[in-house]
C-alpha cells in the first residue's frame, strides 16, 4: 500500500511549549485515519501544519511522493488538502454560496456555484439552500456548508477537526455514511476527535498523541474504548461516583418562559418549563445554538424574564438581575470562560471578588476587602487544584482546564442553592473534567439543585438524574437519565434535522 | 422675508456641491469599516487632504494635480493609522482620535503661508447643449468632474461590494477575521489597503472643500464634516446608496438653511446652522431604527484587534 501523505519527524515549538515533538505517521488513499488525543495534545497544531497555517520547525511532509511544504492554505488546497474546521471558519452575515466561494481557489459564477452546491448536496445527502444566510443555520447545517465547501474541490485528503461535537447522534450517523462513501471513492480522511466510540466505528488506523508526542499507533477496531482512553490519557481514569439520589422539595420552577434572543443570530426561548428539586442534577443537552446561552442568561438574571416565569421556593425572581439573584444563592457559571465567566486581564483575586463579593462578604461600605478576597481566591485555588503560580496571576494566563476549575470552584464554594453551569468541561482535559464533574455531584449530594447544560452527552449521562434537551429554543420534557437510549436522546435533540443518507452507491 | 428668491433648481444643483465632501469621506470610511476597521481619523485625513490639495494646486496652478496630491497626502496619513492599528495592534478608537488631532495640527502648520490666497478655479465640465435642457440641464449638467466622480464612486463601491470577489473577500475580512485568516486571506494587508482607500477618499473630499466649495484655505475649515461622514456610515447601515441619500440630505439642508438665512427668516441663525446636523442624524436614526436588521449589516469584526496567532 503506497501512502498518500507521509509525515516524518514534524516538530513545532512555541515559546514555553513543544506543541509537536518528532511526530511521524502516514495515511493511505481511502484510509480513515484517527488522530487521537486530549485537548492540548497537539492535534490542532499538527493539522494546521498540514493545512499550511503553521510552518513546522523541523521535519518533512510528503504528499503523493512529492515534497509537501504548503506556505499557506491556498497552496494546501491546490495540492488537494481540504479541512473542515471545528469553529471559526464561517461568516455569519454571508450566504451559504458566498461562504463556499470564499473557500475555493477559482470559484465559478454565483449562479453556477449555486447549482453545483445543490448537485453535490444532493449526491451526498446533505441538503443545503445556497441562498440562505449562514447565521440562520443550525450547527449541523453549518457543518454541511464546510463539508460541501471541501467536497467541491475534489480533495484527496479531507481533514476533519472534531466534527461531531455539534451534531445529534442521528446526524453523526449520516455524517459517517458520507465519510465512508468518500473513503470508498478514494479520499483519505484525517479524523480528529477524542470521542473513542466514534473512532472505533469509523477509522481504519489511529495515531495517539500525548503532550505533542506520538505515544501509540493502533487499529482502533481491535482495541476497547477504555484501552484507547488509557493510551490517550496515560493512566486509568476513575469515573465520578455518586452515593444516593434523594431529592428534597422543589426549589426552582420555570413555567412557560419565552424570551426573544438579544442576538440577531441567537435562538429565542419558547415556552420553556422545568422544575428542579433540592439535590437534583438536571442535564440539558442539545446541539449548540439551540438556546443554551439564552437559557443560562434567563436563569442567572442577565436576561430578565416575564413576571412569574422563574420562581424560587414559590417567590417570583423573574425580574431580579444577577446580583440580587446571587444574594439569594442562585448562581451561574457561563460557557465562555474568557470574557463571560472571567475577566481575562484581571487577576484571580479580582475575578474571585467579582462574583463572590456579596456572598463571601468581600466588601464593606463600597470598599473592597482585599485580604478577604485574596483568601477566597486562595481557597478556590487550593480546593480545586487550580495550577497557577499564585492568585495575582491574570485569568488569561491559566490554561483552559485550570481556569474552568477556578470558575466552577468559585461558584461551588459560595454555597449555592441553585447552580446553573453551561459546558462545565468544554476544552478541559480528562482528569480535570473528572474533578469538575465530581465536584458538581458532591454539591448536589449536599442538597444543591444543579442544572448542567452541555453538548457532551456522555458527560450528561454520567452525572445527571434527569435529562432534557433543547431544540430550537424549546425544552423537551425532562426524563430520568437512567435507561435512556442514545436513539431516544437523539430524537429529543431534534433527530436528524432533515438530513438524508447519501444517494450515490459506493 | 422673501422666500421667492430661493430658486429650487439652483438649490438642488448647489446641494450636490455641498454634499460632495462628506459623500466622498463617507464612502471611503464605509469601505474601511466593511473591512472591519473603525478609523475615527476621518476629520484629520479630510483636513490634511484639504491643505495638501490646496497647496499643490496653488503652487502648480493645476487643480487636477491638487486633487491627486490631496489623495496621496491623506492616504499617507492613513497609512500611519494602518501601521499603528494593524501591525502594532494599537487600539483603533484611540489611534483614530489621535489621527484627527494630528491631522488638524499638521494641516494648520502646512497651511501657514496659504491663508487668504485664492486657488486656481476648477471648471465645470462643458456638456454643450445638454445644459440647455430645462430642469434637468441646470441640475445634472453644470458640475465639475469631482461631483460626477463621487457619484460614480458610490455606484462602483456598491457594485464591487455586492458582485465581485474582491468585495466578498473584503466583507469576509470585516465579518470574521479569524475565519478569513484560517482560509488563507491576508487580513492585515487587505485592511491596510482599505484604510488607504478610505484615506484617499477623505483627502479628496477635503480638497473639494478647499478648492471648490469654499474655495480658500482657513484653519479647521472642515468644521466637523469628517464626524458627520462617520455618523453617516453607521446610520446608513453600511449601505452605499443610503450614504448617498444621507449626504445629499445633509447637503440639501445646509444649502437651504443658508438660503433661509439670506432670506431673513425669523428663526435664530444658531438654530438654522445646527439644522443640517440635527435633521440628517434624525432621519438616519429613524431609517436604521430596526436594530436587529441594522446589526445584520454591521461588520461583526468592526474595531476588534486581529491577532494572527489564534
Amino acid at each position: 500500500m503506497t501512502s498518500l501523505l507521509t509525515l516524518e519527524g514534524l516538530t513545532k515549538a512555541y515559546p514555553g511549549v513543544v506543541a509537536n515533538d518528532d511526530v511521524s505517521f502516514e495515511i493511505a488513499p481511502g484510509e480513515v485515519h484517527a488522530l487521537l488525543g486530549e485537548n492540548g495534545a497537539g492535534k490542532s497544531t499538527l493539522v494546521k501544519m498540514i493545512y499550511g497555517l503553521v510552518k513546522p520547525d523541523k521535519g518533512k511532509m510528503t504528499l503523493n511522493g512529492a515534497v509537501f511544504e504548503p506556505a499557506e492554505p491556498r497552496a494546501a488546497r491546490a495540492a488537494g488538502v481540504a479541512m473542515v474546521f471545528q469553529h471559526f471558519s464561517l461568516f455569519d452575515a454571508l450566504s451559504v454560496a458566498e461562504n463556499i466561494a470564499l473557500g475555493m481557489e477559482n470559484p465559478p459564477k454565483m449562479g453556477d456555484l449555486a447549482a453545483r452546491i445543490r448537485e453535490v448536496s444532493e449526491t451526498y445527502g446533505l441538503p443545503l439552500d445556497p441562498d440562505k444566510v449562514v447565521g440562520d443555520l443550525s450547527a449541523g447545517e453549518r457543518q454541511r456548508v464546510e463539508i460541501i465547501r471541501c467536497l467541491l474541490q475534489d480533495p484527496r485528503l479531507l481533514i476533519m477537526d472534531e466534527p461531531t461535537s455539534v451534531l445529534t447522534p442521528q446526524e453523526v450517523e449520516i455524517l459517517f455514511k458520507t465519510l465512508r462513501q468518500l473513503s470508498a471513492e478514494g479520499t483519505a480522511i484525517l479524523y480528529i476527535s477524542h470521542k473513542l466510540e466514534e473512532i472505533r466505528s469509523l477509522c481504519d488506523g489511529a495515531t495517539v498523541l500525548r503532550l505533542g508526542k506520538v505515544v501509540g499507533r493502533c487499529n482502533p477496531r481491535e482495541k476497547s474504548a477504555s484501552e484507547l482512553a488509557e493510551m490517550m490519557v496515560g493512566s486509568a481514569l476513575t469515573p465520578p461516583s455518586r452515593a444516593s439520589t434523594d431529592f428534597g422539595e422543589v426549589v426552582l420552577e420555570v413555567s412557560n418562559l419565552s424570551i426573544p434572543s438579544p442576538n440577531p443570530f441567537g435562538t429565542s426561548l419558547k415556552d420553556v418549563s422545568l422544575t428542579l428539586r433540592a439535590g437534583e442534577i438536571l442535564g440539558i443537552g442539545g446541539v449548540a445554538g439551540n438556546g443554551q446561552d439564552e437559557l443560562l442568561a434567563a436563569l442567572s438574571g442577565e436576561a430578565l424574564a416575564p413576571r412569574g416565569a422563574v420562581t424560587l421556593h414559590g417567590n417570583d425572581i423573574s425580574q431580579m438581575g444577577p446580583t440580587p439573584r446571587r444574594h439569594i444563592a442562585v448562581l451561574a457559571a457561563p460557557e465562555e470562560r474568557l470574557g463571560h465567566a472571567a475577566a481575562p486581564d484581571m487577576s484571580l483575586i479580582e475575578n474571585a471578588f467579582l462574583t463572590g463579593a456579596d456572598r463571601e462578604d468581600l466588601h464593606k461600605n463600597g470598599f473592597v476587602k482585599w485580604p478577604a478576597a485574596r483568601a477566597f481566591a486562595e481557597k478556590i485555588i487550593e480546593g480545586f487544584d487550580v495550577r497557577t503560580p499564585g492568585p495575582h496571576n491574570a485569568a488569561r494566563s491559566l490554561s483552559g482546564g485550570n481556569l474552568q476549575k477556578f470558575v466552577i470552584g468559585r461558584e461551588v464554594l459560595q454555597r449555592p442553592e441553585v447552580l446553573v453551569v453551561n459546558q462545565p468541561t468544554w476544552g478541559v482535559d480528562a482528569s480535570a473534567a473528572a474533578a469538575i464533574r465530581q465536584s458538581i455531584i458532591d454539591l448536589a449530594q449536599n442538597g444543591t439543585a444543579v442544572i448542567v447544560i452541555s453538548q457532551d452527552l456522555d458527560e450528561l449521562m454520567e452525572i445527571s438524574d434527569n435529562f432534557a434537551a433543547l431544540n430550537e429554543g424549546r425544552l423537551s420534557r425532562p426524563r430520568p437519565a437512567q435507561g435512556l437510549s442514545i436513539e431516544e436522546i437523539g430524537l429529543m435533540m431534534g433527530g436528524a434535522h432533515d438530513m438524508e443518507v447519501a444517494h450515490v452507491e459506493a | 422675508m422673501d422666500l421667492s428668491a430661493i430658486n429650487p433648481l439652483v438649490l438642488i444643483a448647489s446641494l450636490m456641491v455641498a454634499a460632495t465632501p462628506i459623500l466622498l469621506a463617507a464612502i471611503g470610511e464605509l469601505v474601511v469599516e466593511k473591512a472591519g476597521v473603525l478609523n475615527l481619523g476621518v476629520e484629520g485625513m479630510m483636513i490634511t487632504g484639504a491643505i495638501c490639495g490646496f497647496a499643490i494646486a496653488v503652487e502648480t496652478g493645476s487643480p487636477a494635480l491638487g486633487f491627486i496630491a490631496s489623495m496621496i497626502g491623506a492616504a499617507l496619513l492613513s497609512l500611519i493609522f494602518g501601521f499603528l492599528t494593524q501591525v502594532l495592534m494599537s487600539n483603533q478608537v484611540a489611534t483614530g482620535l489621535a489621527l484627527t488631532l494630528f491631522g488638524l495640527g499638521l494641516s494648520a502648520l502646512l497651511g501657514q503661508g496659504y491663508v487668504g490666497i485664492k486657488p486656481p478655479a476648477t471648471h465645470d465640465i462643458n456638456f454643450g447643449f445638454l445644459t440647455e435642457i430645462p430642469v434637468i440641464g441646470p441640475i445634472l449638467f453644470t458640475h465639475d468632474i469631482i461631483v460626477y466622480a463621487s457619484l460614480a464612486l458610490i455606484a462602483a463601491t456598491w457594485a464591487v461590494l455586492k458582485f465581485t470577489r474582491v468585495g466578498l473577500i473584503l466583507r469576509a475580512v470585516g465579518e470574521n477575521h479569524d475565519a478569513a485568516h484560517a482560509l488563507g486571506y491576508k487580513v492585515v494587508r487587505i485592511r491596510i489597503l482599505a484604510i488607504m482607500f478610505g484615506g484617499a477618499c477623505a483627502g479628496l473630499g477635503g480638497a473639494y472643500l478647499s478648492l471648490v466649495r469654499v474655495p480658500q484655505w482657513t484653519e479647521g475649515m472642515t468644521a466637523g464634516a469628517g464626524w458627520i461622514a462617520l455618523a453617516l456610515v453607521v446610520f446608513a447601515s453600511w449601505k452605499p446608496l443610503r450614504v448617498l441619500v444621507g449626504a445629499y440630505l445633509f447637503g440639501g439642508i445646509t444649502v437651504l438653511q443658508l438660503n433661509l438665512q439670506a432670506a431673513g427668516v425669523a428663526i435664530p441663525v444658531e438654530y438654522l446652522s445646527m439644522s443640517p446636523y440635527l435633521i440628517t442624524i434624525l432621519v438616519l436614526v429613524i431609517m436604521s431604527s430596526d436594530r436587529s436588521r441594522a446589526a445584520l449589516n454591521a461588520p461583526a469584526s468592526l474595531g476588534r484587534v486581529f491577532h494572527a496567532s489564534s
